[in-house]
This record gives C-alpha cells, sequence and structure tokens, in this order.
C-alpha cells in the first residue's frame, strides 16, 4: 500500500507538475517541494503569472501565433518585411526562428502537418487563412519552413500547389549538412539530400 | 521470445518523451507494432520515417506483446521521395494501405513488390504502372484477388479488355461490348499484352480498376474511406499525363 507524504492538495500540485514535459513524477516531487519552500519570491509569482497566462492568451487571429493580443505582436510590428510569409508547423518552430533571428518576416501557424495516418487533413488545419494572406503585391514570397519529415514535406507539396494560383514565390528550407555536423555520423538521407542539393564554390 | 528481420516503416508515433511505437511491414512477420527506445532521438528519428527500408529486432516476452524493437537503416526511401509530391504522395500511400493487412500475418510476395515500387519512385515514368501492379497484389493477399486470365462469358483469354466490376473477372471486347457502359476498361499492360510503353490513360485506366475493388471489397466492409495519401497520388498522376 503506498503512503501518502502530503495533503491532497500538495499531491494535486505534484500530479499536475508530473504532466508537464520533461517532468516525471520524481522531478515534479522536487519541483512542487521548491515552490513550497520559495512561497514568496517564486509560487505566489508563478500563480500570479500562470493566471494572467490563463485569462490573456489568445491565439492571433490573422496568423495562428498565441499572444496576449490579436493581431499578435509580429503581426503588428512595422519593421517586419510584409512582403514575405513563414509557414511553419508549430508555435514552437516560430520561437525557434526568433530565438535564430535569421529572419524578420511574418509569419503563419499551420497548427500541424497532414498525416493521413492520423486523420489530419486539410480541414484540420489553417490553410484558408494562409491562402488568403499570401496575395501580391502586399506578398511576394512565402517561405514553407516545415519540419524535412514525409508529413512535412507531404504539406509543404500540398501548399506549393494551393499557393500556386495566386503567383506569389513559394520557397522551402534547403536540406543538407548542419553547422558542426561530420558526414561520418550524418544518416543516408541527409546525406543524400545534401549531396543533391549541392552547390559551387 | 525475439527475432531479427527486414522491413519497411509504416508508422511511428510518439510515446513518452524520447521513445516511439513503430510499425513496420516486416518480410516474415507482417506487419509488426515495438517500442522503440529513443525513438525521438535525433539519431533514430530519419531512422523512423515512413517508406524507410530498415533491419529490424524485435523482443518481447509473448508474440502478442508490443515489445521492444530496434531499427536500423538499410535504406532511405522517403528523403529519397521528398523532392516529388507525387512519390511522396505514392510512399504514403504504399505506408497507409499495407495498414489493411492483418497484423503478424507475412506476406513476403507483397514484401518484395513493395520494396521494387519504392526502389523505383525516382523513375516517374515508371512507378505508376508499378504502383497498380502493387494494388493488385495487395488486393490479392487480402482474398480479393483479380482474374484477369480468361473471359467470364466465353472462357477466352484473347482480346481481354474488360473487366467485370461485380466479380472481377476479365471480360473480353465481343462479350463485355453490349455492356461496356458498365464494365471497366482493363489495361493491356496488367495481363502482358503491350507492346509499347505504358500509357498515362493505361495507368489512369489500372487505378480506377484496383480503387473500385480496395473501395468495394476491402474498405466499404471495414467502413472506411479511401485514404487521402492514395487520392492524392491517383490525382497527382493523371494531372501529369
Amino acid at each position: 500500500m503506498s503512503r501518502k507524504a502530503a495533503g491532497p492538495e500538495i499531491e494535486r500540485l505534484i500530479q499536475i507538475l508530473a504532466r508537464l514535459p520533461g517532468l516525471g513524477s520524481r522531478s515534479a516531487r522536487k519541483a512542487a517541494l521548491s515552490l513550497i519552500k520559495r512561497r514568496n519570491d517564486l509560487l505566489l509569482p508563478l500563480t500570479e503569472a500562470l493566471n494572467v497566462a490563463a485569462e490573456r492568451i489568445v491565439t492571433c487571429d490573422l496568423c495562428g501565433n498565441i499572444d496576449t493580443i490579436s493581431p499578435c505582436t509580429i503581426c503588428e510590428d512595422e519593421r517586419r518585411d510584409r512582403s514575405m510569409i513563414v509557414v511553419v508547423e508549430d508555435v514552437g518552430d516560430l520561437w525557434a526562428l526568433e530565438r535564430a533571428g535569421v529572419v524578420n518576416a511574418r509569419y503563419h501557424v499551420l497548427g500541424g502537418q497532414l498525416s493521413p495516418l492520423d486523420g489530419i487533413g486539410p480541414d484540420q488545419l489553417n490553410i484558408p487563412r494562409l491562402i488568403e494572406r499570401a496575395r501580391p503585391p502586399e506578398v511576394v514570397e512565402v517561405l514553407l519552413a516545415l519540419n524535412a519529415t514525409v508529413e512535412g514535406q507531404s504539406t509543404a507539396h500540398y501548399l506549393r500547389e494551393q499557393l500556386a494560383p495566386s503567383g506569389v514565390k513559394v520557397s522551402v528550407l534547403q536540406q543538407g549538412v548542419p553547422v558542426g555536423g561530420e558526414l561520418d555520423y550524418l544518416d543516408e538521407g541527409t546525406l543524400a539530400a545534401a549531396i543533391k542539393a549541392r552547390r559551387s564554390l | 521470445m525475439e527475432w531479427v528481420d527486414e522491413g519497411i516503416v509504416l508508422s511511428a508515433r510518439p510515446h513518452g518523451e524520447t521513445a516511439a511505437i513503430a510499425e513496420v511491414f516486416t518480410r516474415a512477420h507482417g506487419r509488426h507494432l515495438g517500442l522503440v527506445h529513443g525513438g525521438r532521438s535525433r539519431k533514430l528519428r530519419p531512422v523512423l520515417q515512413i517508406g524507410n527500408h530498415v533491419e529490424v529486432g524485435w523482443k518481447g516476452r509473448m508474440p502478442e506483446d508490443l515489445g521492444s524493437m530496434t531499427v536500423e537503416l538499410r535504406r532511405g526511401f522517403a528523403a529519397e521521395a521528398m523532392a516529388r509530391a507525387s512519390d511522396l504522395a505514392a510512399l504514403t500511400s504504399v505506408s497507409t494501405l499495407a495498414h489493411l493487412l492483418p497484423e503478424h500475418d507475412p506476406h513476403p510476395g507483397l514484401y518484395e513488390i513493395s520494396l521494387f515500387v519504392l526502389s523505383f519512385l525516382e523513375e516517374a515514368e515508371v512507378w505508376p504502372a508499378l504502383m497498380v501492379r502493387w494494388e493488385l497484389a495487395l488486393l490479392d493477399e487480402l482474398g480479393f484477388g483479380l482474374d484477369l486470365s480468361t473471359c467470364a462469358a466465353t472462357g477466352t483469354s484473347e482480346n481481354l479488355i474488360y473487366v467485370s466490376p461485380k466479380s472481377g473477372r476479365a471480360v473480353s471486347a465481343a462479350a463485355g461490348e453490349p455492356y461496356s457502359d458498365r464494365l471497366l476498361h482493363l489495361p493491356a499492360f496488367l495481363i502482358g499484352k503491350t507492346n509499347g510503353p505504358v500509357t498515362p490513360t493505361d495507368v489512369t485506366a489500372g487505378f480506377k480498376l484496383t480503387g473500385h475493388f480496395l473501395k468495394t471489397r476491402v474498405l466499404d466492409p471495414r467502413d472506411q474511406i479511401m485514404p487521402d495519401a492514395r487520392q492524392r497520388m491517383v490525382a497527382l498522376v493523371c494531372a501529369s499525363g
């Protein structure tokens, strides 16, 4: 018989924390204990931050990003290149590109990728809004920054066909050797893609 | 028990934060699931792409257990197909339709044909006709093989140009003439009676033929619809023809 070391409120906190990615039950117990011990400088500010987030976070009507305003901060940013839309699968991908700081355009979050096995078709994705947005002369290029997986590339091909009538330029990310990658450790698929996409120096 | 085999990856779903549940169409053990530890790692994610040819090791207490699976890449068909929409649709179509096979039931013949089709995906003029043959083989393995050797009405093996949508048997030009609007067209390449290259019209007729029997004999009774991937593949092939 398992014995409980804490009351139901604390157990519930641990159970919820354990559902977060990266945390198992043991890590959740540590996190809960840390929060409880640091009530004033961690637990209460976290509670407040979570409450505010739960109340104010919305999905951007334009691009599907998450923010506390709609249109989101990125869509409203006048300094961004409005002639380009970067299409990503998920908000996590948008954040990754923003962290890298390599593109200064607006985004469009699909909310998933085509997956026949999971029954995810075009109707389940944020595609109609993209077709509406990607119209010349304001938009000149749509960059499909999607995963180099079968589902990601199937989605990219589908979007290319859907965007073709609009006349915008459609581009995709290059595939090949990652920075710092050693050929010896690369999988055959990546090597094949890198060879196919070779360029003259 | 444990075994080592080769197979084609049909799907890989995340399990927890690091593992994946892979489904592989193996040569000797049929369609088989297994838990791949580290299946979501950077090393194994490229290996577990749909359509890849892999070396498979499986270990479990009972044959019906999920068991643990190890995979090693033999040939990355997925990466080879990614550049062209139709190739990718064909690869996905093979993987999706192979799910119709019963689990743990070996189909070595179909497995060989599957590998053959996947190895020709970069040759756009070749694989559509192979894909029609693959679908015919799939129907055969599922117990709904078509009899295209002789005419259902007269028994002749000459001038077979139709297939009965009900019996799945070939019909000669003469016997089928009065019902030609209700019969399916039998492309000559399916009975080995063509001299020139397979035409796009033949391929389209072939997909219509196999599509009809996949729908009426396999999918409808299971209350399933034609997979999107297959519809997309046919649409792309017909559009390019």
